[in-house]
């Protein structure tokens, strides 16, 4: 019998093992041909050289070196970081806000639904509509001018409201606070109510509830809502194109002209490097908060 | 089967008072061929200018045989033209791009006696002259890649041979738009899209090998370079115009960059703008709303371009048959016409004549006041009694060309100066 059972004991654990491998393959099948394969294809072409027409395999530094002994690369990730940073901040602001008054003031479920519902509701138009809605908007002679026009408020018609960067971050702000809303949110709702009675039976105030209690709970919910903004708004092309009347570049825009004028493996160099970039900034962020703990 | 054998009697009467004659003689079998014709399919791809379905169409409804037509930006259809030679059987190109595709042998020269209406074509596209004494633009003048020495040549011949790259098909003097409602005083000179006075009211396209020639067009005027050839400029002279345009860009001369055609009309007709670079439908777009728009004339002249059809090397048999029915169907004035009322050029003129009314053509060609209301192909109203074409006639817009689209020997390091303009 232990003879049997000492055999049999390897093959027993080989069945979760085995069962397991067929669960995460097909995940890892679609990741690897549609996710991992691409990212090396980047990688590799990013080597390649280029000529009028055509791309052709090679082994060299020429992109790369082009690339980081340009002052303007410098520049653009500059801009890039200070749109993510800026859009993280008030997007940060406006989701906490938002999310707490759902999470805390709101008393019955069903409101609480029915509100977060609310939020979505633009979600069911497209991105980019909403996006190119600004524009007759913020105009010189859109409805914003027209009227601070007519209430008196300034003289001439404000021209820093459309294609600036103020227009860009004002998108992007539009487009992405609900990303910050929900994981928010969500771990709000898992905040243990007594917790936050025995803080007010220990004489805390409103405050020190928010500062020492809710905001370390919520930090998981936090983080996963500032990696959707900034891989977003790092990997963006499209607002800042539209909302900056093509005036202002960040990473995203030097690639997509790199694409238009058919010179891949500088577009390859130029992705590779923004990759690397947000991995570090999330590889980062994620060293504060362990957000598996909490989900 | 009683509809298919109409078309093919109208496409035969068709042939004979169309008086492509020669295209009809040069085939063996022409009752054969012209039951099989509703069979064979042309694959054409350009830029959205003249790929327009209302011809593919009309092919189908006067010759029989199917044209597919794609539509892509000029650089992908550079692209295409010269890495997919079996992608494609005509290719609708401008001439710049023929300049650089034509090297890799992916057309086949076309034989100019088979083109019925050859000697109608204009001098633009011949010798280079409109008329006797005009002076030949810089850059890639059409005449100078339009014939090569004999078939299979990859260089371009220096006079009117027998062998034809493209067949013109449709041309236009470019120039700047402006607002003249929110301007208010004449603009003579390109110069005046730096001019402070504009400042954040200016803008000029994002597409590099056309807004290179506009940005030089400019410092001309200024008076900041002198270009030896504007078409094919020195790394120097590239830096120098990018600079000048950098400057003005970090002061806020430029409201805004566009690249698309709907771009470029909503930024006038919205006010955003009130001066910059403009494509001619663009122009009749923003005025159909009922917004004033002039594509203004100035001084130092137009920047023009010029498109044509290519055949692929790949094409032979019954299939260049067909082609060569296209161009010699193409030159008879139908598409002419079409085009001409959009307020471009046919490269025959006088056939395109018999498809406009009197009171289209003394608009369109003559420069003349209009005696009725002038529409679009579209039905748009778009000038009334008594207005005049800007620039006028034909003869005084196309005889005033300072430099033709083209494509620099520095294309490379011109396209990476200008990323970082718009960057900057």
């Amino acid at each position: 019998m232990t003879d049997h059972a000492r055999i049999s004991a390897p093959r027993r654990s080989l069945g979760p093992n085995v069962a397991g491998w067929l669960l995460v393959s097909p995940l890892a099948l679609v990741l690897s041909a549609f996710l991992v394969l691409p990212v090396i294809m980047i990688v590799v072409v990013s080597f390649w050289g280029t000529t009028e027409f055509s791309i052709y395999p090679a082994f060299q530094f020429d992109n790369y070196a082009f690339l980081f002994g340009s002052e303007v690369t410098y520049r653009v990730f500059l801009n890039t970081f200070k749109y993510a940073v800026i859009t993280w901040a008030l997007t940060l602001g406006i989701g906490f806000t938002v999310a707490y008054f759902l999470a805390f003031h709101v008393r019955t479920q069903t409101w609480q639904i029915a509100l977060f519902l609310l939020c979505t509701i633009p979600f069911l138009t497209s991105n980019i509509i909403r996006m190119i809605s600004w524009i007759p908007f913020l105009g010189r002679e859109g409805i914003a001018n027209s009227a601070l026009l007519s209430w008196g408020m300034i003289d001439a018609p404000l021209d820093w409201l459309l294609f600036s960067d103020f227009s860009v971050i004002l998108a992007f702000v539009h487009l992405y606070t609900l990303f910050m809303v929900v994981p928010i949110f969500n771990t709000m709702m898992r905040i243990d109510r007594s917790l936050i009675e025995a803080a007010n039976d220990a004489g805390a105030s409103g405050w020190q509830t928010l500062a020492f209690v809710i905001v370390p709970l919520t930090k998981p919910g936090i983080m996963i809502g500032t990696i959707f903004v900034v891989t977003l708004v790092m990997g963006d092309f499209i607002t800042v194109r539209f909302m900056s009347g093509s005036q202002s570049a960040n990473v995203g825009r030097l690639i997509s002209n790199d694409i238009a004028l058919l010179q891949y493996p500088s577009a390859s160099a130029t992705a590779v490097v923004l990759l690397v970039v947000v991995l570090v900034v999330i590889g980062t962020l994620l060293r504060f908060v362990d957000i598996r703990r909490e989900l | 089967m009683t509809t298919i054998s109409k078309i093919r009697y109208s496409r035969r009467s068709m042939l004979k008072t169309g008086g492509a004659a020669l295209a009809a003689t040069a085939l063996p079998a022409p009752m054969i061929w012209g039951q099989e014709s509703k069979n064979i399919v042309l694959r054409q791809f350009g830029t959205g200018v003249s790929n327009l379905n209302d011809v593919a169409n009309k092919v189908k409804e006067d010759l029989g045989f199917t044209l597919e037509m794609t539509a892509l930006d000029s650089d992908s259809v550079t692209q295409r033209a010269a890495t997919q030679p079996g992608s494609f059987d005509i290719a609708d190109i401008e001439y710049w791009i023929c300049k650089k595709v034509w090297p890799t042998g992916n057309l086949q020269a076309m034989d100019v006696s088979r083109i019925a209406r050859y000697d109608q074509i204009v001098g633009i596209f011949k010798d280079g002259k409109l008329r006797d004494d005009s002076v030949i633009a810089q850059g890639t003048a059409p005449h100078t890649v339009g014939f090569v020495p004999e078939p299979g040549a990859t260089t371009f011949a220096d006079e009117p041979t027998n062998w034809m790259t493209l067949i013109p098909t449709i041309y236009n003097a470019d120039t700047l738009g402006i607002r003249p409602d929110l301007i208010g005083r004449p603009i003579r000179n390109w110069s005046e899209l730096l001019n402070p006075e504009f400042a954040g009211k200016a803008s000029i396209l994002d597409i590099s090998s056309i807004g290179i020639m506009d940005m030089a067009m400019v410092c001309e005027s200024m008076g900041e370079i002198q270009y030896a050839d504007k078409g094919n400029m020195t790394r120097d002279e590239i830096d120098r115009t990018i600079a000048i345009f950098t400057e003005a860009k970090r002061a806020g001369q430029f409201r805004a960059f566009w690249k698309s055609f709907d771009e470029s009309v909503n930024l006038m007709a919205s006010g955003e703008v009130v001066i910059q670079s403009m494509w001619s439908p663009a122009i009749t777009a923003v005025k159909s709303r009922g917004i004033p728009c002039v594509y203004q004339p100035l001084e130092e002249g137009y920047r023009s371009w010029g498109g044509g059809i290519g055949l692929s090397s790949a094409l032979s048999g019954m299939e260049l048959d067909a082609a060569y029915e296209y161009i010699n169907w193409y030159l008879d004035g139908w598409v002419g016409g079409y085009l001409m009322r959009q307020g471009y050029y046919s490269a025959v003129p006088a056939t395109s004549k018999d498809h406009m009314s009197a009171n289209e053509w003394g608009y369109w060609f003559e420069g003349k006041a209009a005696t009725g209301p002038i529409t679009s192909p579209g039905g748009d109203v778009l000038a009334q009694a008594g207005d005049v074409r800007d620039g006028g006639s034909f003869e005084a817009r196309m005889g005033s060309v300072a430099c033709w689209n083209a494509v620099m020997d520095e294309n490379q390091y011109m396209v990476r100066k200008w990323n970082e303009f718009i960057s900057a």
